[in-house]
């Protein structure tokens, strides 16, 4: 039962799974985005940031784990798209560093650079972030420019010393060339905007106070908006665009398959159904957060749907034939899961670490719980030492 | 065309070279001041003396701004073997990602959910919680170090794989050969005790600042015993894994050895070196310079470090390249010239078994299979052009291996006279002691760089040992590309570490009191 074919789309599955939940905890990003807009005095701005400020941790190692775990299972991905696609990764990248030292530095004397810098930096860690995960993850539907061959590196004698290079990307601007597509646009805007509609329905949920949390639920109305625009464009237009699959026999790539996504969700009912039920939990927590003011467990349904929704998305860039990293210029480039995994020995080895997960998540949710029983409040702040 | 390509390299191993040391700022304080802070919370919990609280939440908000610029700088350290050494992410990727992920599921969880309890946590779990959680970010902290060590110490001793011709790539054959091979276990036991030497350096000196001012006398009391006993076990254990590394290297890398010594010509009885000067007009191992201006040496030295055994053979650069000697084993080594024939048998052997598959032609490839076998051994070798690129830059790794012993040396006495002017109760009148602890903080840092540039310097020209040289590692891009990420790395690292050194002086300076 456990052979090559299920590890593949077992890990599949769960780089999809710790994509969903990255996707859903980049509400930090989100909350960080509204800095300026709906932080407008400061002392909105420190509870926003004292609230954000005990999560982003998770959010952080959930994107190394995303990086590590992608390496470890199809590292063909990580040396074509990371090495090819450089500057989108590049940028994604600066955007975390800066983040990682803001919420420790901002408010401490010698800061150096001034509380606001840090701010700024919180700032463009939401904005472009977000806007640029989100382009990545699309051209996992709108293909990416780079020519895969294993061969290259038998080459003894080229006159370039990146001839023996296997991933080569075709385009010079190495992944800003995914701008030019605005379906890209549409999903990058989608993530922004979804992060910034959860880190609404967050401060709902956790805040204590009452101007502050007034604000957020006008603003949840601002975002869920756009949001549920640029991700109805987004997913019809992948939904009636051709796709490549995979020759199951031959594992030629085959092109233009009309609809193929589509056609993913309904040959694959289960991650149909769970894409659906993933979208309706986001609507109903966003909508009934919108239509009640009593009700603030907001946060939860559409956390939730959003882990499930992204989760079905990424999986049907993989499952059931699907090149999941398309090449639009050398189609036969196209990552697999077959052509891009580790060995049957590597999956199998992450196989039993993969079951340690459970464990790992126990302690998240103790933790989190721990340092969540009551709402959260200015005052309470001092008593617990670590302030931002 | 070539000067434009080998100028990718240089800039691809400078931006990985600036990360790595700037990452490594960060991380053995954490590491180190990590258990400190967990011991003195722990004599908090067992005594219930708030002092022990107040001294150990003095320390843990230094660790906290430590802590966030190690996460700033290690995020990059993770993604750069893809953005920048694709070839390499493939060829290894089976093997080398696999510790990658472990760390991340299982210590870069356990670190980041234990530290938010740990800030925030005082008032909101029992004591005995919080304590757990103080410990088990230690322990995260920890666990990380060994997973990514694993993966180091397989980039110098590759073991456990097997080369695979379809996939064109090593793959991963014995999981526990790579998790515990001698290699990975000393690099993990050498950096962890030398870390632990690094912190209580770091706690030993500035709290010799609060004695010379005569400030905070309990806190001081308390942060230097602490440090003292510490340090001591920690710089003990250094020297020891120490001398176990010196090992590792002398058999598994015997060019990094040499030119940790600068030793051209090996002999039986080799000295170690106490002081020399290396020249530096000599530029390749035959041209006849002498390799040293002057040297005085421990006579059989370098023997009894690298072999444990007066009078063994230790290889220098020239026998190395040269090949006739028998090595540690007995076994007679090849010369450059022959590996580097082999290594070109064994790509040309894997050029032609794809030729052969795509024609179909089953009998070619497995001739071609087996003649790729036989000469793997040595395939990183057909990649290089002339047995001078198989020598590390000499004086930087010479230097380097001298003074991270040096200060070894010096950690040694320095943590034997704290521990006993502390017991003597005599530290706070001993102002030159306090002095040199002060002194030793950045000497720590010096120290523990410059361990790390003996190791990866004199890993040169590999970026796997034996198997893939640098030159065949890296992402095809512009050299403008790299250039410009380097320098935005540069600017940026360095304003965010002037920002971590003023943040920490200015917490220093107020002291434990703003508690």
């Amino acid at each position: 039962m456990i052979d090559y074919s299920f590890l593949q789309h077992y890990w599949w599955f769960i780089i999809s799974l710790i994509g969903g939940i990255f996707a859903f905890l980049m509400f930090v990003q989100g909350g960080q985005s509204m800095l300026f807009s709906l932080g407008k005095e400061d002392k909105h701005r420190f509870l926003m940031v004292n609230a954000l400020g005990r999560k982003w941790e998770y959010t952080f190692t959930t994107l190394v784990t995303f990086g590590g775990a992608l390496f470890a299972s199809f590292p063909l991905f990580y040396s074509t798209s990371f090495g090819g696609a450089y500057w989108v990764w590049m940028l994604i990248l600066f955007c975390f560093v800066i983040q990682a030292v803001s919420y420790e530095y901002m408010s401490k004397p010698g800061n150096t650079w001034g509380k606001k810098t840090y701010q700024v930096f919180l700032f463009l860690n939401g904005l472009l972030g977000t806007f640029l995960v989100g382009v990545a993850i699309a051209t996992f539907f709108t293909g990416a420019e780079f020519a895969v061959n294993k061969g290259n590196i038998a080459n003894l004698g080229v006159e370039n010393v990146t001839g023996v290079v296997i991933s080569q990307w075709q385009n010079p601007l190495h992944g800003l060339e995914a701008l030019g597509d605005f379906r890209n646009w549409c999903l990058g805007f989608a993530v922004f905007f979804l992060t910034r509609t959860i880190a609404c329905l967050f401060f709902i949920n956790r805040l204590d106070d009452q101007e502050l949390v007034a604000r957020s639920r006008k603003f949840l109305i601002y975002n869920a908006l756009p949001f549920v625009v640029f991700f109805l464009v987004f997913v019809i237009w992948t939904l009636l665009s051709t796709g490549y699959s995979v020759n199951p026999e031959t594992k030629a790539i085959i092109e233009g398959v009309a609809n193929k996504y589509f056609w993913n969700l309904v040959e694959l009912p289960v991650v149909g159904i769970v894409f659906l039920i993933g979208v309706v939990l986001v609507l109903y927590g966003i909508i009934r957060t919108i239509l009640s003011t009593s009700f603030t467990s907001g946060v939860w349904f559409s956390g939730v749907g959003t882990v499930l929704t992204v989760c079905a998305l990424l999986l049907i860039t993989g499952f059931n034939n699907t090149p999941y990293y398309p090449s639009s210029v050398n189609p036969q480039s196209s990552l697999t899961l077959q052509n891009s995994s580790s060995s049957e020995f590597t999956l199998t080895a992450m196989f039993y670490v993969s079951l340690l997960v459970p464990f790992v998540l126990a302690y998240i949710i103790y933790a989190w719980n721990a340092l969540e029983k009551k709402k959260f409040k200015k005052e309470d702040l001092k008593e617990d030492g670590h302030v931002y | 065309m070539e000067i434009l390509n080998s100028s990718l390299i240089d800039w691809s191993r400078a931006q990985f070279a600036l990360t790595a040391m700037y990452h490594w700022l960060f991380v053995p304080l954490t590491l180190g001041l990590g258990v400190i802070m967990a011991i003195m919370e722990t004599a908090y919990v067992r005594t219930g003396n708030e002092q022990w609280k107040r001294t150990a939440k003095f320390w843990m908000n230094i660790f906290g701004v430590n802590f966030a610029i190690g996460v700033a700088t290690g995020i990059i350290m993770e993604f750069q073997f893809g953005t920048n050494w694709s070839n390499y992410s493939w060829f290894v990727g089976d093997i080398f990602g696999a510790p990658l992920a472990i760390e991340a599921i299982v210590a870069f969880f356990m670190e980041a959910t234990f530290i938010s309890i740990m800030f925030f946590g005082w008032a909101r779990v029992s004591k005995k919680m919080h304590l757990a959680a103080t410990w088990l970010t230690v322990t995260g902290a920890t666990l990380s170090a060994l997973w990514i060590l694993v993966a180091n110490a397989w980039m110098q001793y590759p073991v456990g794989m097997e080369f695979n011709p379809d996939t064109v790539r090593n793959e991963m054959a014995d999981f526990w050969a790579v998790a515990l091979s001698p290699v990975a276990i000393n690099k993990f036991t050498h950096t962890v005790a030398s870390s632990w030497v690094f912190g209580a350096a770091f706690v030993a000196g500035i709290t010799a600042w609060y004695m010379l001012k005569k400030r905070e006398p309990e806190f001081t009391k308390q942060s230097m015993k602490v440090a003292a006993i510490f340090g001591f076990v920690g710089i003990v254990l250094t020297a020891w894994t120490g001398h176990g590394s010196a090992q590792q290297v002398a058999e598994k890398q015997p060019m990094k050895l040499a030119a940790m010594e600068g030793l051209y010509d090996g002999q039986e009885g080799a000295g170690l070196i106490a002081f020399a000067i290396p020249n530096p007009d000599k530029k390749s191992y035959d041209d006849g310079v002498d390799p040293y201006i002057m040297k005085i040496e421990v006579p059989k030295g370098l023997s009894v470090l690298g072999f444990s055994d007066f009078d063994a053979f230790v290889p220098g650069i020239t026998d190395i390249i040269k090949g006739g000697y028998k090595d540690y084993k007995g076994d007679v080594q090849l010369s450059f010239a022959e590996k580097q024939k082999a290594g070109k048998k064994a790509i040309q052997a894997l050029a032609d078994y794809q030729t052969a598959q795509k024609d179909r032609d089953a009998a070619a490839a497995e001739k071609n299979r087996v003649i790729l076998k036989e000469n793997y051994a040595y395939f990183g070798y057909g990649y290089l052009d002339n047995p001078d690129q198989l020598v590390p830059h000499i004086p930087l790794v010479f230097w380097s291996f001298h003074v991270m012993v040096y200060l070894g040396g010096f950690f040694g006495a320095f943590f034997l006279l704290l521990w006993f002017f502390n017991y003597k109760n005599k530290l706070e009148n001993t102002k030159w002691m306090l002095w040199i602890s002060i002194i030793s903080v950045p000497l720590v840092y010096i120290c523990s760089q410059a361990g790390w540039l003996v190791a990866e310097i004199g890993r040169q020209p590999w970026s796997i040992q034996d198997v893939l040289p640098l030159q065949t590692a890296i992402s095809a891009l512009s050299v403008e590309s790299v250039k410009i990420t380097f320098f935005i790395f540069l600017i940026l690292f360095t304003a965010l570490l002037v920002a971590e050194i003023r943040i920490m002086l200015n917490q220093i300076k107020k002291g434990p009191k703003a508690e």
